[in-house]
């Protein structure tokens, strides 16, 4: 692997994970790695093994879980915070990542977390991070 | 049986930005600086008063030559972390942002009731910073 880039699109990266909740586009990713949208594109699904568009939708999604999982904002609120425009492809993103609505989500039981830090936690749940789903109703932490 | 910690890596990749990061920038102290011939150093800092030491880690010293390229890769990627508590999130993290760091996430009030923040070290591992929320004045 060419490893001359990779701290320039670990900066784009920590970007997309900044600034999720913000308008974001190829162009102004790109710019952080300081490349062109067509390299940037290309190595970024080399380095990280998704696009750049696919990593910014699985982290708002990880965060609508997140905010969901908590329990005090409605799931149009959660759209919004995360980034999304419209409800329709937020709750069309979410289902098909997580396996199940939004509102679903929300609904369950999700007191297995606690004992978790949130920062793993977030790296557990991003969709299509692990192999296997998180037992959280039950309770038990994946060791 | 008593256990406790006494040495954790970071794997570096510039010993001495490390260091000067570790003790300049968050407080460190040095523990141990013993140069082991030329491709070895044991480099260790620790929080004052502290036992548990951080090896900072060259991985062109620790990694062995066929997985050296790897290591760096995955440091450089930003896959590491190392997590530390603070008695002042917002004064150390505003030093460190000032002092040119990468930030990752802003000092933020968690639910889970702690201040965090995080920023890379030089060589890209993710530092998280923590401040119990009880413990601001």
């Amino acid at each position: 692997m060419d490893s001359g880039d990779l701290a320039h699109l670990r900066r784009a990266r920590d970007l997309l994970d900044r600034e999720y909740a913000k308008p974001l586009n190829i162009p102004v990713m790109a710019r952080a790695a300081l490349m062109s949208p067509w390299h940037f594109c290309r190595r970024f699904r080399q380095v990280y093994g998704e696009t750049p568009y696919a990593y910014l939708q699985t982290r708002r999604v990880e965060r609508a879980m997140a905010l969901l999982r908590h329990g005090d904002l409605s799931v149009t609120d959660v759209c919004m915070a995360v980034g999304f425009t419209s409800l329709g492809s937020f709750s069309s993103t979410f289902t098909r990542l997580v396996g199940e609505p939004p509102s679903a989500y929300r609904a369950r039981d999700h007191s297995g977390f606690a004992p978790v830090p949130p920062c793993v936690a977030r790296a557990w749940t991003r969709p299509g991070r692990n192999p296997s789903k998180i037992g959280e109703a039950g309770g038990t932490v994946p060791a | 049986m008593t256990l406790s910690i006494t040495h954790t890596p970071v794997y570096c990749l510039d010993l001495d930005k490390s260091l000067a990061f570790y003790t300049d920038r968050l407080g460190f102290e040095v523990r141990n600086d013993v140069p082991m011939g030329p491709d070895m150093r044991w480099l260790t800092v620790a929080a004052p008063g502290d036992t548990h030491e951080l090896l900072l880690a060259g991985v062109d010293h620790h990694i062995s030559p066929v997985d050296r390229a790897a290591m760096r890769d995955l440091v450089s990627k930003g896959e590491l972390a190392v997590f530390i508590q603070v008695d002042d999130l917002d004064k150390t993290f505003e030093s460190l942002r000032a002092a040119g760091a990468e930030i990752l996430q802003e000092p933020t009030d968690q639910p889970y009731g702690v201040r965090d923040a995080a920023v890379r070290d030089p060589s890209g591992n993710h530092l998280r910073l923590s401040q119990p929320l009880a413990a601001r004045a």
